[in-house]
């Protein structure tokens, strides 16, 4: 049998239309079940909510002892690399002073022991968080329960989150991390270079049930708890005490609230 | 039509060879950067955008300034523009190529770069943004092809182009409002988050990109027996006139926003302007560029408006005035001063590295290289048809 160049073409176009159009039937179940995985599985001890919120106590941080044992508490569990140089920095949480930490609302009257306050800083997993919008590929994705989350796999590291975050909570792996972890805790992934991160609220201990590490660490300093729930501590807190949040004006509704004066809780 | 780029007399080898030389060193460059992270550029935490961005933004303009000539000619039938066009459609797909592979050397893990495709996000600018780019890109290809195409054969070209020539005239304008729309949409970034940001980036891109086209037209008259603007037909001095108005408006634009943020007192708003004009905190490094560009965007208006315009040398010297007033607008000041300060009110500068330079140059000598090529196919079919 022989065939004409027209007849090889339409056939051979035929051919590959139906093969490609297998592989995008295939690539989408594989597509929906990837989609599927991505959700935490919500195992039975889990901690759930539906607002994770974070209440700072400005007064149980004191010393610089508290800070360390907060950031480093987290450093040690979630693997974050010590380069040693602002430039490539990697941090989720970490402590700034009042006057940069609240830039914007400059009081110059202010006495520099006032402007030089040590305040707690990490994600503020907003409830319209402008890095997700921006993110191209939903490697960073708001979960139901309110926390900003962060996939290591699938971001590009195009950094649209980074200049999207309007308060420098995300760190961007210029090199390469792992030989800069002191100690590789096998539990959390380790980063590749190229990626974006930054706090996840723990997302991986509370889903074992347990609170974030930081929270742990922090002898009552941090208030960690579900801000739909009236009867929850940080409710209490945010409802009578005076709080205040980071750059409110902007309409992301921070989730990390700061509470001014301290002393008892509810 | 690809054949007419493969024979050539010397000079056209040599430059040739020059450019894979440079794309060589950019390579190697790239391989760097590639296995070290990048690291290897002057981006920090602070500011985690700089050149390659830089020059996706502008070269996306100079993409989009191929509307200038291709409005007029196909929609009002303005003749002069005839020999022209080509030579900005061709431009139109350089600069866009160029403005990919900056995005691509840009991200941190290249090899997962697809995502964007497999997890699209209907909610992100950049999803868009690589849509009318792309878009862009084969529009052009297939207008500029096909009607070269049919110029050579002497025949009209086809119908179903026009529709699709009629379309790229809307697309344009896309390409450079959505590329505008990634920053203009960003709370907390001041100096970006700006209603007119897409006006501007149209305003200096009808200016940037033409200057650039006038002057590629006057180095392919030099080197080639073809001329774009034969002898009383005037071409240039229209295009001149788009050029004029359009950096009228984009200078007129930055003194509106100057103005806005300076006599609203808004520290965030005049914060990055300071740094770009006078320095923040004793940090300066972008002053001297600064100042550059808004001299040589008065110049560049000067001499194009007044008889200046129609002097030969003159004439090429407000063309480069304008377009490196674009470019260190655009090209550096624009993403560098919108990370100043950063989210903590602090300054943080940023220096391009040695690796980094390489890499940008890399890139343009691959845009020059399929400029050339196209050209090289363009001014043959021309020349060929004149004989």
């Amino acid at each position: 049998m022989s065939i004409n160049r027209r007849q090889f073409l339409r056939r051979a176009g035929m051919v590959t239309a139906l093969g490609l159009g297998g592989s995008f039937v295939i690539t989408g179940f594989r597509g929906k079940k990837v989609e599927a995985a991505s959700e935490y599985e919500t195992s039975k001890q889990g901690l759930k909510a539906k607002h994770w919120t974070m209440v700072v106590d400005m007064s149980k941080f004191k010393t610089e002892e508290d800070f360390k044992r907060v950031t480093e508490s987290c450093v040690s569990i979630h693997n974050i690399p010590d380069f040693g140089n602002p430039k490539d920095e990697v941090k989720w949480i970490w402590k700034d002073d009042y006057e940069h930490t609240f830039s914007g609302g400059e009081n110059e009257y202010l006495t520099e022991e006032f402007k030089k306050l040590p305040f707690t800083i990490m994600c503020n997993h907003c409830e319209h968080p402008p890095c997700v919008k921006a993110c191209p590929t939903g490697a960073t994705f708001k979960r139901e329960d309110g926390i900003v989350a962060m996939d290591f796999h699938r971001c590009i590291g195009c950094r649209f989150c980074m200049g999207a975050c309007p308060f420098g909570a995300r760190s961007f792996n210029y090199r390469d991390p792992r030989p800069f972890i002191k100690k590789i805790d096998p539990d959390f992934p380790t980063r590749t270079p190229g990626v974006v991160e930054k706090c996840v609220f723990c997302v991986e201990r509370l889903a074992d049930g347990l609170m974030p590490a930081c929270v742990e660490a922090s002898n009552g300093g941090l208030i960690f708890g579900d801000l739909d729930d009236p009867n929850s501590e940080v409710r209490k807190i945010i409802s009578t005490k005076y709080t205040i949040r980071r750059k409110v004006e902007l309409g992301t509704q921070p989730s990390v609230y700061y509470l001014i004066g301290g002393g008892e809780h509810v | 039509m690809f054949e007419k780029a493969l024979t050539g007399s010397k000079k056209y080898w040599a430059w040739i060879i020059f450019l894979l030389v440079v794309i060589a060193v950019g390579f190697m460059a790239y391989l760097r950067q590639y296995n070290y992270g990048l690291g290897l550029t002057g981006m920090s935490r602070d500011v985690s955008w700089g050149l390659y961005i830089a020059q996706f933004t502008f070269l996306v303009g100079v993409a989009a300034s191929a509307v200038m000539l291709v409005t007029p000619y196909y929609l009002h039938d303005f003749k002069k523009f005839g020999k022209m066009v080509i030579l900005g459609e061709f431009l139109a797909i350089s600069a866009v190529i160029m403005c990919i592979l900056f995005i691509f050397v840009d991200v941190g893990q290249p090899m997962r770069i697809l995502n964007v495709l497999l997890y699209p996000q209907l909610h992100s600018v950049m999803f868009y943004d690589m849509c009318v780019l792309v878009g862009y890109l084969v529009i052009n290809f297939v207008v500029g092809w096909t009607t070269l195409g049919a110029e050579r054969k002497g025949i009209p070209a086809p119908k179903w182009v026009r529709p699709i020539i009629i379309l790229s005239i809307p697309w344009a304008f896309s390409i450079h409002t959505v590329t505008a729309f990634l920053y203009a949409g960003l709370p907390g970034r001041a100096f970006w988050m700006t209603a007119i940001m897409a006006a501007r980036f149209l305003a200096s891109a009808f200016a940037a990109g033409p200057s650039l086209l006038i002057l590629l037209v006057l180095i392919v008259r030099k080197v080639s027996k073809f001329d774009a603007d034969p002898p009383g037909v005037g071409a240039i001095q229209s295009l001149v006139k788009i050029i004029r108005y359009a950096m009228i408006a984009n200078v007129f634009f930055y003194i509106c926003e100057v103005f806005t943020a300076f006599y609203s007192n808004v520290p965030e708003e005049m914060a990055p302007f300071k740094y770009a004009f006078v320095g923040l905190d004793g940090h300066a490094s972008l002053v001297p560029f600064m100042w550059t560009a808004t001299i040589l965007a008065f110049l560049g208006i000067a001499l194009l408006v007044l008889p200046t315009r129609k002097n030969k040398v003159l004439l090429p010297i407000a063309l480069l005035s304008v377009f490196f007033a674009n470019w260190i607008d655009k090209g550096i000041v624009l993403i560098i001063a919108g990370f100043v300060p950063n989210s903590f009110g602090r300054v943080t500068e940023y220096f391009p590295t040695m690796n980094e330079i390489s890499i940008v140059v890399g890139v343009y000598a691959i845009g020059i290289l399929i400029l050339t090529i196209l050209y090289k196919v363009a001014v043959s079919v021309r020349t060929q048809n004149d004989q």
